[in-house]
C-alpha cells in the first residue's frame, strides 16, 4: 500500500491519496494535503466542512454526499463548490483524512 | 488511479420527458461536477419538460411501452397506474438520497453547471423563457450547443 508524508508523518494512503487510516490524520496535516489538491489557503469556511466531513464519518462510517454537506454542514451546495472547486465531497474528504465517498449523488 | 486520461468537461442532452428517461443525465451531470469535471445539460424535445415549471414536479414513469419495468402493457395504461408507479420509485429514491426532480435540478445548477433548452423545442412548444424555472441560463440553438460543448464529450440521453 502506498504511504504519503505529512506534518513529517508517513501515512498509508489509497491509490487516489485518500487515508485508509483516518485515526492517523492530525490537523498539522490538512495545509499540505490542501495544497496538493489545488486549494492554496484553508479558511475557517473550508474547517467548517473539514470537521464535518470527520464527524460524519466517526458517525456513520462513510463521508457525506453533497447533497448532505449542503442540508446540514451549514455551507450550501453553491459554496461548498467555490471552496471546493474540484469537487466538495472528494476533495474535503481527502483533507479530512478520510477515505473517498462512494455515493454516486 | 494512474491519470493516463482524464475528463474535462461533459455536455449531456436530455431529449426524454419521463422519469427513467431524466434521471439519468441529472446523476451524469451531478456525478460530473463531484468529480471536478465541468458539466452543461441541454434539454431538447420532451427533454424540456423537467424544467418547465409546470411540469417539473409531475414527471411520471413510463408505465406503458416499458418492457424493462415488467408489469403488463394494459395494466400500466390503467388510470391511476402511472402514478401509483411513479409514487413507489419515488420513495425508493427518496431512501438512496436521490433527490427529487426540482430540487435536483437546483442542485445541479449550483454546482456552477450550465443549463440551457433547445430553442428549436422551445418554439415547437410554443414556450418562452417565463414557462421555464429560473435555473435555465439560455434559450440555445444548436449551433450554440456545439460551441458550449467544444472541447468536451458530448453525451446524448
Amino acid at each position: 500500500m502506498p504511504t504519503a508524508t505529512y506534518a513529517d508523518t508517513a501515512v498509508p494512503v489509497d491509490d487516489e491519496g485518500f487515508f485508509t487510516d483516518p485515526g492517523r490524520w492530525s490537523e498539522p496535516m490538512a495545509e499540505q494535503i490542501a495544497e496538493e489538491s489545488g486549494i492554496e489557503q484553508l479558511t475557517d469556511r473550508h474547517w467548517t466542512v473539514i470537521r464535518f466531513m470527520r464527524q460524519q464519518y466517526a458517525a456513520k462510517g462513510t463521508g457525506p454526499t453533497v447533497r448532505v454537506l449542503g442540508k446540514t454542514s451549514g455551507v450550501s451546495v453553491k459554496e461548498l463548490y467555490q471552496l471546493f472547486p474540484k469537487g466538495p465531497a472528494k476533495t474535503a474528504a481527502k483533507i479530512a483524512g478520510i477515505p473517498k465517498p462512494r455515493g454516486c449523488i | 488511479m494512474a491519470d493516463t486520461a482524464t475528463i474535462e468537461k461533459v455536455s449531456i442532452i436530455v431529449s426524454k420527458g419521463s422519469l427513467e428517461g431524466i434521471y439519468p443525465a441529472l446523476i451524469m451531470a451531478n456525478g460530473a461536477r463531484a468529480e471536478g469535471i465541468e458539466a452543461d445539460l441541454f434539454f431538447t424535445f420532451f427533454g424540456l419538460d423537467a424544467i418547465t415549471k409546470k411540469r417539473w414536479e409531475h414527471i411520471k414513469l413510463a408505465t406503458v411501452g416499458n418492457p424493462g419495468l415488467h408489469l403488463p402493457t394494459l395494466l400500466g395504461g390503467l388510470p391511476g397506474v402511472p402514478d401509483l408507479v411513479t409514487r413507489s420509485m419515488e420513495r425508493k429514491m427518496e431512501t438512496l438520497d436521490i433527490p427529487p426532480i426540482p430540487e435536483f435540478i437546483e442542485m445541479i445548477s449550483d454546482t456552477g453547471a450550465g443549463i440551457y433548452a433547445c430553442k428549436a423545442s422551445v418554439d415547437l412548444f410554443e414556450l418562452d423563457k417565463d414557462d421555464l424555472v429560473d435555473q435555465v441560463q439560455g434559450i440555445i440553438t444548436v449551433g450554440e450547443f456545439y460551441q458550449h460543448a467544444a472541447g468536451g464529450q458530448i453525451i446524448y440521453t
